[in-house]
């Protein structure tokens, strides 16, 4: 029988501030793991802490709300001894580019089998406003007792130089686009970085929904408003490496399509390569039996509990006496 | 053997090849049927600074380092200047021809507070030694036997003989001629240290063959310039089976056997051979199963994703470990607040050294008990199990995954440098002694028809656990407090049952585990003075007990394995007997003592503690004891022994 949308959803009260980005954003997610068919019970959604980190109760498959910053290495534990799960990693702007810069940057070099969502709407929420490490520099969102004195980060940029295999920028009011870009995301052979624009209506005045949709500058012929997000394959744009020799001449023009920001925001896919190893591949090749037989599936007993692991070789290198014969 | 043991030691810049110099004289004694002890002590360093291997062997077991050296075997100045005062009456010294002339001023890598201690010696006694020369003239003159070797130039002649034209080359190979001065003045059977050198180059054959060159060359010239030392080694049959083992490998074994399959890490001395050593061997015969098994292990970019990384992985059923010393320990501790607090079964291999900060990176240090009982804010359930020598950290290493799995919360092994570093002889570790209890863990079949609740409210605090990804079920885990279904609930009735049930759970833990996994009790339960400690100073106390008893002393010992959940009772029976309370551990506010003081209202009476970065000797904890024992001691003593 085929999953409905409501067999993801959970009965618990989504407690964002109304006409928060994240409704957009678990929304667009229901959607995409509907589209996918994923049974809930192979599905992880890792998650670490914010406004952002209380999605995965709101979605009916294994959730794990971890701590700030530190989604990466606990997605990365389960899904290494786990390999069957469909792992995703949800992370704030601040939980994962600030607090948890570190592995996110180091999480490139692996490029370990998931999908990884990081919602960016340059505050921190729950903390009552504080600026983000994507916050412009000069900038002064709402709670900001003075304009930001940091300059932002760029996450499509950071991510690009952190040697991720698949980088991306979704929105969080265009789900239907949002959740192409997360099935995407899901089927790329690696890790798949999804950067969400997210509007915070309560405390970040600056980058709105309207700002976003372009309602404060209409087009003078019809009056309507010129949204600033714009879908980048429609551009014809294309970030996908299909040979090895693609890989470098991509890579620049993501790294140069990602410095858009303001008046152009674009979203869609920046830069794909599958050609890049999954830290999976990597490990099978030192242990060929991984994948049919991973950490989380062995069996380390027997059914009175005797450990089923011979230490023989380690401990006849180690022997020094009593040899037979 | 004209001694009841045997002390070799080997010292020389890092980099220089005394590591593998003890570890082949090890290994050759070990082959001769002699029981051996061996200790590693070094800076913080990659070349050039004084390091040495304390070596002990003897026909019965050692279990620690005493406070004299027999023959001292020196590869550089700085090593007999360092070390010539522990030579004990009637011992040797192996040193290089060539250093007998350097000027002791000139070495500059003995630093300023050496100096202080070795000015003040020379005036006690009364000499003014210029260079290595003099100063080992005056050992001689208190029967110290000297034996200048001309390294290069037996160097020079191996390099003929097998048509190296480079010395440099060969600098190598200086460990081997000293190892077979040594040996030949022992008296030892050359084919021991041959099969030595075998095992340790295994595979590598003209290296071997150009050692066996060496250590023949070194026997030659040793039988035919010197007259023989006065202590002999000899063989002793066996048919035991023994190894010949290091801290770091015995729990990388035990880990192996306990079931670990993902262990995560990040760079740290001493903990980081254990993680290196499980990767050589990541690939796992398995006794029952067609398939292979594994180990992944994981080299994180930091100590929190280290944790936090092996909780994602004991999330999903695997038995999954993280391997650190204290600076890593510190910031993992948000992460075992998590593990505490989703009732997860991670595990957690905790090296000490020297603290705090960077501290003594490389020494031995007993200073963290505390930390591991207390670490992380809230309150939330733990256990720790403390090792006390080598044999232990195998068992125990399998064993903390059955109480981490059990009582579903972190488990931490306290380990420290002392055993970490050292080498011992042991006879054959024996699997068939270990068990896997892996608690209430479900698995599909168990939650088809029912909706799971993974921290269902329960008598004993337990709730049955099931692997993330297992089929027919989901659950939630959050940092925050929850609901039985691991949902954020901020509710003080949430609140206040579910603290309380992880709390009943270390209760549980409490009543279930027996005594005999949580303490080694040691002598006669009715003597009048009791000894507690815990962790490596075990081996010290062993002996110094021994020694006491021979001579009429009656002493009992508690080795505390389990510092908590405390074994409250049995400590406060065995305490409510003694006369003489001793606590003896290595470090400074007496960490254990307060722990027992605490929890069962006793007051040690004696503190015996150490902190110099040197783990205890026994004959400095046999005096401090026996002090005690004759009310000469006052309450307080601080042990200070070792170079």
């Amino acid at each position: 029988m085929a999953l409905k949308l409501s067999d993801y959803r959970t009965p618990v009260f989504g407690d964002w501030c109304p006409g928060c980005g994240n409704f957009g954003i678990l929304s667009a997610l229901h959607m995409a793991l509907t589209d996918l068919q994923l049974p809930p019970s192979k599905v992880a959604i890792f998650s670490g802490v914010g406004c952002h980190s209380k999605l995965p109760h709101l979605v009916n498959t294994y959730g794990v709300e971890t701590l700030h910053g530190r989604t990466l290495p606990f997605a990365i534990g389960a899904k290494l001894a786990n390999p069957d799960l469909e792992v995703l990693a949800v992370m704030g702007d601040g939980d994962g580019l600030g607090i948890g810069a570190g592995h996110f940057v180091n999480a490139g070099r692996r490029n370990v089998d998931m999908t990884v969502l990081i919602h960016d709407n340059g505050v921190y929420g729950l903390t009552k406003g504080q600026a983000s490490p994507t916050l412009r520099l000069g900038l002064r969102t709402k709670a900001l007792p003075k304009p930001n004195i940091n300059e932002g980060i760029n996450p499509i940029a950071t991510a690009l130089a952190a040697g991720h295999t698949f980088i991306a920028r979704g929105y969080a009011f265009d789900t239907r686009h949002l959740k192409e870009m997360i099935k995407a995301g899901i089927k790329h052979n690696g890790l798949a970085v999804i950067i969400v624009q997210q509007p915070c209506p309560t405390y970040n005045d600056i980058n709105t929904k309207e700002w976003y949709g372009g309602e404060d500058r209409p087009d003078p012929k019809t009056g309507k408003p010129v949204p600033r997000v714009y879908r980048l394959e429609e551009t014809g744009y294309d970030g996908v490496v299909r040979k090895p020799e693609e890989a470098f001449t991509k890579h620049i023009a993501a790294l140069t399509k990602a410095q858009e920001w303001g008046d152009k925001i674009p979203i869609g896919i920046f830069y794909q390569n599958e050609m890049v190893p999954t830290y999976q591949e990597r490990i099978s090749a030192r242990i060929p039996t991984y994948l049919t037989n991973p950490p989380s599936k062995q069996t380390i007993s027997d059914v009175e509990g005797r450990p089923v692991t011979s230490l023989g070789k380690m401990l006849t290198e180690l022997q020094v006496t009593g040899f037979e014969g | 053997m004209t001694r009841d043991d045997f002390v070799w030691m080997a010292g020389g810049p890092q980099g220089s090849g005394v590591d593998s110099a003890a570890n082949i004289f090890g290994r050759a004694c070990c082959y001769g049927g002699l029981h051996v002890y061996g200790k590693r002590e070094y800076h913080s360093n990659i070349k050039g600074l004084h390091s040495y291997f304390q070596i002990r062997v003897s026909a019965r077991e050692v279990r620690a380092d005493v406070e004299r050296v027999d023959m001292l075997c020196a590869f550089d100045a700085e090593t007999v200047v360092r070390h010539i005062w522990e030579v004990a009456q009637s011992g040797g010294v192996i040193c290089d021809a060539e250093a007998l002339g350097t000027r002791i001023s000139d070495i500059l890598t003995l630093p300023p507070p050496f100096w202080t201690e070795f000015n003040k010696r020379l005036i006690e006694e009364g000499t003014k030694p210029q260079t290595v020369g003099d100063l080992l003239r005056e050992a001689e003159r208190k029967k110290v036997s000297v034996y200048p070797v001309p390294y290069t130039e037996l160097l020079r002649s191996v390099a003929q003989k097998i048509g190296e034209e480079k010395l440099s080359r060969l600098t190598r190979m200086l460990n081997v001629l000293a190892l077979g001065v040594s040996f030949a003045l022992a008296d030892y059977p050359k084919q021991m240290v041959e099969r030595a050198i075998a095992a340790i180059f295994s595979g590598r054959q003209r290296i071997i063959d150009m050692n066996f060159l060496a250590l023949g060359m070194a026997y030659d010239y040793t039988k035919s310039k010197f007259d023989g030392f006065s202590h002999k080694l000899n063989t002793f049959q066996t048919d035991e089976k023994r190894i010949f083992v290091q801290g770091t490998q015995a729990v990388a074994l035990g880990k192996l056997l306990g079931g670990c399959r993902m262990q995560t890490y990040y760079p740290i001395t001493p903990a980081a051979d254990e993680s290196e050593y499980l990767e050589e061997n990541q690939l796992l015969e398995t006794t029952s199963q067609q398939t292979e098994g594994s180990i992944i292990v994981m080299q994180t970019e930091d100590e929190i994703a280290a944790i936090n990384m092996a909780s994602g992985a004991a999330l999903t059923g695997t038995r999954a470990a993280t391997s650190t010393s204290g600076p890593g320990f510190s910031l993992m501790v948000e992460g075992l607040g998590w593990a505490g607090n989703n009732e997860v079964p991670v595990v957690v291999t905790y090296y000490q050294r020297g603290a705090p900060s960077t501290g003594l990176p490389t020494r031995h240090g007993q200073s963290d008990l505390r930390f591991v009982i207390h670490a992380s804010h809230g309150e939330f359930p733990r256990i720790v199990l403390c090792s006390g020598d080598i044999e232990e950290c195998f068992y125990d290493a399998a064993r903390v995954f059955n109480y981490a799995e059990r009582y579903q919360m972190p488990a931490i092994q306290l380990i420290d440098k002392a055993l970490a570093n050292s080498n011992k002889s042991y006879a054959l570790f024996n699997p068939d002694r270990v068990r896997i209890e892996r608690g209430q863990l479900l698995s599909e079949a168990d939650v088809k028809s029912q909706e799971y609740r993974r921290f269902k409210f329960t008598e004993s605090g337990l709730s049955p656990r099931l692997p993330l990804g297992t089929s027919g079920a989901v659950f939630w885990c959050t940092g925050y407090e929850h609901s039985e279904l691991g949902h954020i609930s901020e509710e003080p009735i949430d609140r206040t049952r579910m603290l309380e049930k992880r709390m009943k759970k270390l209760e549980t833990a409490d009543k279930e585990i027996p005594i005999e996994e949580r303490v080694n009790f040691f002598g006669d339960l009715d003597a009048s003075s009791t000894i507690v400690s815990w962790g490596s100073p075990k081996g010290a106390i062993v002996e110094a007990m021994e020694r006491l008893r021979q001579e009429g002393y009656k002493i009992n010992f508690i080795q505390v394995r389990m510092p908590h959940p405390l074994p409250r009772e049995y400590i406060a029976e065995v305490l409510g007997r003694a006369k003489k309370k001793i606590i003896i551990e290595g470090n400074y506010s007496a960490q254990l003592a307060g722990i027992i003081r605490e929890q069962t209202g006793i007051i040690m009476d004696y503190c015996v503690l150490k902190w110099s970065g040197r783990p205890m000797y026994v004959d400095e904890v046999y005096e401090a004891v026996k002090s005690i024992i004759q009310d000469k001691a006052p309450k307080r003593q601080v042990l200070s022994h070792g170079a």
